[in-house]
């Protein structure tokens, strides 16, 4: 299984660089000439010059490349215009908010769409399937942002039993930097006011982003189960007297799984997406939000950044999947 | 053969199913008597109903059928009666054990086959013991059933039985997985198995190897088995008995040397021609098996009969015990003398 991961990683590595050169390119090489936008609209060519001087943009565009190569694995993405911090620095303090509510999303869409979708494949054609069916594509279809202010709308200003946006409320500290997590940083601090707190400003935006994965889910494991039961193996399983439940709980749960899973990772860069719109209806503090403001401000530097770490969690993500899919198939270990 | 002294025995069972182009009799009169530590075959081409039989024993038959007639006698129950739940806490995979066509295809590719094998003893217990209750088994239990299932693999000569436990079913050839499942068959000691045309699946050399490994573990462990085929010369190897069905109908059935050495029914005659081994050009029958949607009326073998005559065509022919417990269903035979055979 080592050495499954190992080549795996190799693997990621070319997507990883080709990453590297997108961002470059977006940065470095499609302005028409970065020089003159860095230096404004009533820059005189020899300020330009200085500038082009300055930033190395007078080199062989290989140097250029390997010069931001450097810097990016020193994790030096710049500074950012709007905040006038180091970008790598705001990344880091908003992307444990982002991971919180997208992980937080997964699980919970995992954990509802999995049962969903089995118990649908289970009883199929019958109106839990149909309700199911409904519910999912409702699911797909529905814009989060509506979904959002309609959640706002009821649970916070109608019955105000959650809170409208943030990540805490106001007057609660956030608990120690452990792992910027605020769920587990105060269960392990046992701040158990700033832990319930923590969960109630996370209840609606997760629910509103886990809503499309959700769907996904529950419709990929209906279909994964419908598919397995027709297998030889669940009729020989029948009949050496596996008790039913069992059958399906276990042995044709563990085949559909790994359909869903691929999804999962093809899906996290939907979640990804979603968490910009559902953070800024929210007011989520993390790297989505970050991304919006760094839009309005032209911040490009923050955009590419963001870009650059989106991608990585993406590539980790997908072979994080990878990992799970290979302990759930002997088979796909082989393959590689 | 009567009812009485069977391990099991199949009385006048009739099965459809209902289609898209209406209901289809896929068995109707199948009858079938197992003795206790005999290997009984089952034979007939395929699309004679020798699946579904199997599948009705074992109260798994598929979606739209519903059983018409009949009674499946074992231990003094009719397993037609028993409740699904019944079938299986107390049936399957306990008192009746069951080896697939298949063994490509019969376990799960993602689970160890320790893990799988392992299932029937989790839920049936081991041989003379309770059931562990709700499948729950403690450490020690577990090591228990492991080590029962490793003595049960050098039974079917497995090699490697102890590392075997915890590879994948990938990992074996075809007839180390046949293995496997007769072992799994075996695990839980029942007092029949049921096996669906085991060998068909695998090349002929493996195919000797398995019913030579299964005719060992007959005398061996005084088994009792079904053995559905559409090979004659398997029933000859293996069988003690033979039942021969043709389009969901038993029309001949008796002890292995008297039906193959002195076939009574046109068609075992021809069935029995076809078979390469025998000395005897391969005929091949003309026609095919008919749809059962629509039957032939009578015998239904009389559209491809060559001894056909009229009446084949009115009446179901009666069941008739020409020879000495062997019971043929064809115009050709005078029925029995004493009703009381007849009945029986
Ligand atoms: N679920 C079903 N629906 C419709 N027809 C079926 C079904 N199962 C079996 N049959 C039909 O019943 C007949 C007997 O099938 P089977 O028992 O599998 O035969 P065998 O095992 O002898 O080849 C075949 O004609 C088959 O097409
Ligand atoms: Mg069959």
């Amino acid at each position: 299984m080592l050495r499954f991961i190992l080549r795996r990683l190799l693997l990621a590595l070319p997507a990883l660089f080709g990453l590297m050169v997108l961002t470059f390119i977006m940065l470095r090489v499609l302005p028409a000439d970065p020089s003159a936008a860095l230096a404004g609209e009533n820059a005189t060519p020899e300020q330009i010059a200085a500038i082009r001087a300055a930033f190395g943009f007078d080199l062989p565009i290989w140097k250029q490349f390997l010069i931001y190569f450097g810097q990016v694995m020193r994790a030096d993405l710049g500074t950012s215009l709007f905040t006038n911090r180091p970008v790598a620095a705001d990344i880091a303090l908003r992307l444990p908010a982002t991971i919180e509510l997208t992980f937080a999303a997964l699980i919970f869409a995992t954990a509802v769409g999995i049962p969903l979708g089995t118990l649908a494949a289970v009883w199929h054609n019958s109106a839990f399937d149909h309700i199911v069916r409904i519910v999912t594509v409702a699911g797909l279809a529905v814009a989060s942002f509506w979904f959002a202010i309609i959640l706002q709308f009821t649970f916070s200003m109608e019955f105000d039993i959650l809170p409208l946006r943030g990540r805490l409320e106001t007057g609660i500290d956030p608990p120690p930097f452990f792992t910027g997590l605020y769920l587990i940083d105060s269960l392990v601090s046992l701040n158990f006011t700033t832990f319930l707190n923590a969960i109630e400003h996370l209840i609606m935006p997760a629910f509103t982003l886990s809503l499309g994965g959700l769907a996904t889910i529950a419709r990929f494991t209906r279909a994964g189960v419908l598919d397995t039961m027709q297998k030889d193996f669940v009729s020989y399983a029948k009949a050496a007297g596996y008790p039913e439940r069992r059958i399906i709980w276990v042995y044709v749960l563990r085949n559909s799984v790994v359909a869903a899973t691929t999804q999962i990772g093809l899906l996290f860069g939907a979640l990804i997406a979603g968490a910009v719109a559902v953070e800024w209806i929210y007011d989520w503090p993390g790297i989505g939000s970050y991304a919006v403001q760094a839009i309005f401000t032209s911040d490009y530097k923050a955009i590419l950044a963001v870009t650059l770490v989106v991608g990585l969690i993406y590539a980790f993500v997908n072979l994080a999947v990878d990992v799970v899919l290979a302990l759930l198939d002997p088979r796909v270990a082989e393959t590689l | 053969m009567s009812v009485d002294d069977a391990l099991l025995a199949i009385e006048d069972l009739a099965v459809t199913v209902g289609t898209d182009e209406g209901k289809a009799e896929i068995l109707d009169r199948a009858d079938l008597v197992l003795r206790p530590g005999s290997i009984h075959g089952v034979v007939g081409e395929s699309g004679c109903g020798k699946s579904t039989l199997i599948k009705a024993i074992l109260g798994l038959l598929p979606k739209r059928t519903v059983v018409e007639r009949g009674r499946v006698h074992f231990e003094g129950r009719d397993l037609l009666q028993l409740s699904g739940d019944a079938m299986a806490r107390e049936v399957r995979g306990r008192a009746i054990g069951f080896i697939p066509q298949d063994p490509f295809q019969a376990l799960n590719p993602v689970f160890r086959v320790g893990d799988q094998l392992m299932e029937s003893l989790r839920w049936h217990g081991l041989p003379g013991e309770e059931a562990p209750l709700r499948g729950r088994v403690d450490r020690a239990t577990r090591a228990r059933h492991r080590a029962h299932l490793v003595s049960v693999l050098s039974a079917v000569q497995l090699p490697d039985a102890e590392q075997a436990l915890d590879r994948y079913p990938h990992q074996f050839s075809g007839g180390q997985r046949q293995r496997l499942l007769i072992a799994a068959a075996l695990s839980t000691r029942p007092k029949v198995i049921l096996a669906d045309e085991p060998t068909t699946a695998l090349d002929v050399t493996t195919q000797l190897q398995i019913l030579k490994l299964l005719r060992e573990l007959a005398e061996r462990f005084g088994l009792s088995m079904i053995f559905v085929t559409h090979d004659f010369g398997v029933v000859a190897q293996l069988c003690d008995t033979v039942t021969v069905m043709y389009a969901g109908q038993t029309v001949e059935s008796g002890p292995v040397a008297s039906v193959l050495g002195a076939p009574l029914h046109p068609y075992s005659r021809m069935l029995l021609a076809c078979h390469p081994d025998r000395a005897v050009e391969l005929a091949g029958i003309p026609g095919a098996v008919p749809s059962p949607l629509k039957p032939p009326s009578g015998c239904r073998f009389n559209p491809r009969c060559t001894d056909a005559r009229p009446v084949c065509a009115m009446a179901r022919p009666a069941v008739t015990t020409p020879a000495s417990q062997h019971r043929v269903a064809c115009t050709l035979y005078p029925p029995d003398a004493d009703p009381a055979t007849r009945a029986a």
